[in-house]
């Protein structure tokens, strides 16, 4: 059962990647194995956890339920693409360390990637939405808590930033 | 209270940068050259006779190295330790002759890639036989049920009865006695990280690497145990960060069949569980347990003795499991002052995939059934819940107290606690939302629970319930290092799973040394460089892993000290440290500087002190404050040295049409004596809470009565998200442990120990209108309605807003 291999061409991270994929090769996988970006993970496999979320043109998807192919020609944004051009911590990834809104740090990157779309979208989100956008992302650690914190924190001061 | 400098205050976690860069390294991120994948062949029967596998279908597919069957792989490992006494209940990660749960592991295959290795899964072909089964722990326990290990000649892992104190006469005795049942589903912690674990033979050395997931204590030994390896063979790396555990991330099973298979084959072989058998045939589901309650008390609300019968189904076989009965026995009666306790559990065994490790170790479902008792008490008096827990609180003038069962209570202020959280939420305003929503028609609820967490104990419940297996040893260390240029380096000896055990370390060190933390590295060990440790299990790294590194600190504070008197020549008690360096009294311009200090100690061995070590570096090792003793003859003893306290309300309205609860106010009151890092504790204990939350209302792993299980994906196993959990605010109140370095209790299972039994309060407060009560969780939504339902049908004028007026307090 050899499997005809396709070619991608992805834009990840701002860097044009491309690759020969199985067509059956779940996009988490090929940027887990092949691309070794392995900040995005893996929690359930079906959809449910978020914890694979990316941006796909911006908006968040699962990673886990994309083929590669199906990514060709699109944009991806792992958590590895949120820092700084120069590699220091974005607002937001500094506010999740200022509110402690993380431990173990597995569904972290989901939690940033659903908040990145968010504020992209909405920068003065009431609770109730920042609660509905990482509604989707599951976390045993944190109760949510101090993550709702810290995307209140980093919309506070990119406005802040923003405003003269 | 003594003031700290680094202690207690808000300070930035040291992991959380590699984190929110997703350069973090988890064990799927270990990537070996020539790295093999395992896939599983798992049973499809809860109880079967394996007539044959053929496995010749699966070794052709492309991609696939081998495929290990049981008949092998038990041939040439051991069974896995087994705690309690039943030497006939074996085990092995693959089945070999008979399976015993349906999920249960028959084959191995190892492939290039996980993909292709699940391709090949497909074709293993595993004939069986069925065999018949139980699922029910109560049918279990009948004299004709089937038995689960036929060997072991029951199905009864551990039965004993414990009477501490005159509970016969008590009941006697008490003006009123009460019964009821409550049951506690079979959930767990459900990590979002799967279990994983990637081994790597070299026959060069002769020794087997692994990198693991895990939160296990003795993890190598039993690893290398098991392998039929010289414990010096298996090198645990620690240095992998665990997504997430809270107790269940003890994938011994896992490890010993990826390391048979990388010795075996020759190249590195990693698992990853996927989601299904993590859920079905990981072996890390929680307490599934029946609890037959009496209460006698009297007309004032005084509390004069107990009867807890528990049925544990720990599924189809035990490693620790049985222990999670035992735990419960350091804080029988909770916070409340109860003279006579009779405890009777069964630990049993089912046809269902095996119990792990939970977070409180069985202490959560065993405060969820004495709170119910409360609030039973208080229902059948007609008093108020909160009145009935402070009658019966130990009060905070009579610490260090002793309990029937022989454990001894370090401190705590229960009622200040208490008080404190009701202040926070405003009592008597909830309880006026409240009544003015029954008003309206609406079922509301008020929730309440006090409830206790031991922490930082050894681990004799093993000797209490097992007298041959005499473990009383539970000790942590820590290894503290500066090096040449003066910079702190802390060596810890255990993987971490969220717990932040990096920044715990670095602030105990500053606190010690007087050295900012945020210059101090910690670094992990591997299991053969490691120092002696029980991983973070039972609330215990504050007081324990906290406590080494404050005393390898002192050591080193202490030899600094050491250096600069001698320098001086004068006597330690002349001169003072500060800082990090150490001056003469009254003469501060007579110093000598930390690194001055350093340089000495590394490279001028002409002026260190006589007998000196050189270099500057020490190691603490020691066990738990109140050491390890052998329970009396009536079962008396002291595991836990601290006991924390926590006192929850919460606000519930219930949807009467559709039995939909929605968690409103949500106020805990925490005293974990002092605290080392506030933010890690908090979040912890709002964790906790949705921990709770989950077991209460929503998280089941369910059963057919073909013993298959119906929720083993997130669609139907429900995990709290953010529109399930409410805002929570935490009220935090300071007794400090007169036992501990610095006062700390610990505090890792902190809010799951209560929030249960908040919720089944606050269910049962909702309800309590219509007549009816729940005391059996997960209070799913459909178990509140079919309970709403059935008054219905008995009472059709409970119909539409007849369900309100009916107000809450006279």
């Amino acid at each position: 059962m050899s499997e005809t291999l396709h070619t991608v061409a992805i834009e990840v991270n701002g860097k044009p990647c491309s690759g020969a994929v199985p067509p059956r090769l779940s996009l988490v996988d090929w940027l887990r194995e092949e691309l070794r970006l392995t900040g995005t993970h893996i929690g359930c496999e079906h959809g449910i956890c978020g914890a694979c979320s990316i941006l796909l043109d911006g908006e968040p998807v699962r990673s886990c339920l994309m083929y590669t192919v199906q990514a060709h020609g699109h944009r991806v944004t792992t958590v590895e693409g949120l820092a700084r051009p120069d590699g220091s911590l974005s607002v937001l990834q500094d506010s999740f360390c200022e509110t402690h809104g993380l431990q173990c740090g597995y569904c972290t990157s989901g939690m940033l990637i659903a908040a990145q779309a968010l504020l992209a979208a909405n920068p003065d989100p009431t609770v109730e939405q920042i609660r509905d956008a990482i509604g989707g992302n599951l976390c045993r650690c944190t109760g949510y808590q101090q993550i709702v914190q810290a995307v209140q924190l980093a919309a506070r001061r990119t406005r802040e930033a923003a405003s003269p | 209270m003594t003031s700290f400098r680094y202690i207690g205050t808000r300070r930035r976690a040291k992991e959380h940068p590699r984190f929110v860069s997703g350069r973090g390294r988890y064990v799927a991120d270990v990537a070996l050259p020539g790295m093999k994948h395992v896939a599983l062949v798992a049973s499809p029967h809860a109880a079967g006779r394996i007539v044959s596998v053929a496995t010749g279908a699966a070794l052709a597919a492309p991609g696939v190295v081998y495929v290990l069957t049981g008949e092998e792989f038990c041939a040439n490992t051991d069974s896995l330790l087994i705690g309690v006494d039943a030497p006939k209940v074996t085990r092995w990660a693959l089945a070999r002759d008979v399976v015993r749960y349906a999920g249960e592991w028959v084959a191995a295959v190892v492939a290039d890639t996980r993909a292709l290795a699940e391709d090949a899964a497909e074709l293993v072909e595993v004939e069986y036989d069925p065999l018949p089964h139980v699922i029910d722990p109560e049918a279990a326990l009948q004299p004709d049920a089937p038995l689960v290990h036929p060997a072991h000649g029951s199905n009864v892992l551990y039965h004993r009865r414990f009477v501490w104190g005159p509970v016969e006469e008590a009941f006697a005795k008490a003006q009123h006695t009460l019964a009821f049942r409550a049951a506690w589903g079979r959930s767990a912690t459900v990590p979002i990280e799967t279990f994983g674990v990637a081994a790597q033979w070299n026959p060069g050395t002769e020794l087997l690497d692994v990198w693991a997931s895990i939160q296990m204590p003795k993890y190598p030994d039993q690893t290398a145990r098991a392998l039929r390896l010289p414990g010096n063979a298996v090198r645990v790396h620690y240095d992998v960060d665990v997504g997430g555990s809270y107790g269940v991330k003890r994938g011994i099973k896992h490890t010993v069949l990826v390391g048979y298979l990388a010795k075996r084959l020759g190249v590195p072989v990693r698992l990853i569980e996927d989601r299904l058998e993590n859920m079905r045939g990981g072996d890390m589901q929680g307490p599934d347990r029946l609890f037959d309650m009496q209460v006698a008390f009297d007309g004032d609300g005084t509390i004069r003795a107990l009867r807890i019968r528990a049925v544990d189904d720990v599924g189809a076989y035990a490693g620790r499991s049985p222990f999670q009965l035992g735990k419960p026995v350091t804080a029988i009666c909770g916070p409340y002052r109860i003279p006579a306790v009779e405890y009777e559990p069964t630990s049993v065994m089912t046809n269902k995939t095996p119990q792990e490790a939970v977070r409180g170790f069985g202490q959560s479902p065993t405060n969820f059934a004495i709170e119910r008792a409360i609030d039973r008490v208080a229902r059948h008096l007609g008093m108020d819940r909160i009145d009935v827990r402070k009658q019966n609180f130990i009060g905070p003038a009579e610490f260090p107290y002793t309990i029937p069962s022989g454990s001894t209570y370090d401190s705590g202020d229960y009622h200040t606690v208490l008080g404190k959280a009701l202040a926070a939420v405003d009592y008597p305003a909830l309880v006026r939302a409240c009544d003015a929503a029954r008003r309206a028609g609406r079922l509301a609820g008020i929730g309440i629970s006090t409830c206790l967490e031991p922490s930082g104990g050894n681990s004799a419940f093993e000797v209490l319930m097992n007298p041959k297996n005499e473990n009383t040893t539970w000790m942590d260390s820590c290894l503290v290092r500066i090096d040449l240029a003066g910079s702190i380096t802390g060596v810890i000896n255990n993987s971490s799973s969220g717990q932040g055990h990096e920044s715990l370390v670095a602030t105990v060190l500053g606190e010690v040394l007087e050295r900012d933390p945020a210059t101090i590295r910690v670094v992990r060990a591997d299991s053969l460089t490691a120092l002696p440790s029980n991983s973070p299990v039972g609330s215990r790294m504050a007081i324990m892993l906290g406590g080494a590194a404050a005393g390898a600190a002192k050591e080193i504070r202490e030899t600094l000290v050491a250096i600069a008197a001698h320098n001086f020549e004068c006597s330690r008690e002349d001169v003072e440290y500060r800082d990090g360096n150490v001056s003469l009294k009254g003469a501060p311009e007579k110093k000598l500087t930390w690194d001055q200090l350093v340089e000495i100690a590394h490279r001028k061995f002409h002026r260190l002190p006589p007998g000196k070590e050189p270099g500057l570096q020490a190691k603490f090792v020691w066990e738990v404050p109140t050491g390890g003793g052998i329970p009396t003859a009536e079962g008396r003893i002291q595991i836990y040295p601290c006991y924390a306290f926590e006192a929850h309300i919460v606000y519930v309205e219930i949807d009467p049409d559709t039995g939909k609860p929605s968690l409103g106010r949500y106020v805990c009151g925490h005293d974990c004596g002092v605290m080392i890092n506030p933010d890690i504790v908090h979040g912890m204990t709002y964790g906790g809470i949705a921990h709770g939350i989950g077991a209460a209302l929503y998280e089941k792993f369910s059963y057919t009565r073909d013993g298959q299980l119906a929720s083993g994906t997130f669609m139907d196993y429900l995990i709290p998200g953010a529109m399930e959990v409410p805002v929570i605010a935490i009220v935090d109140h300071c007794t400090p442990s007169p036992l501990t370095t610095f006062g700390q209790k610990g505090s890792g299972e902190a809010g799951y120990l209560g929030a249960p039994a908040a919720i089944a309060s606050a269910i049962n407060d909702a309800l309590e209108p219509l007549g009816t009560a729940i005391d059996t969780l997960p209070m799913t939504h459909l178990a509140i309605w079919q309970a709403i339902a059935a008054v219905r049908q008995r009472r059709p004028e409970a119909e539409g807003r007849a369900l309100g007026s009916f107000p809450k307090h006279s």
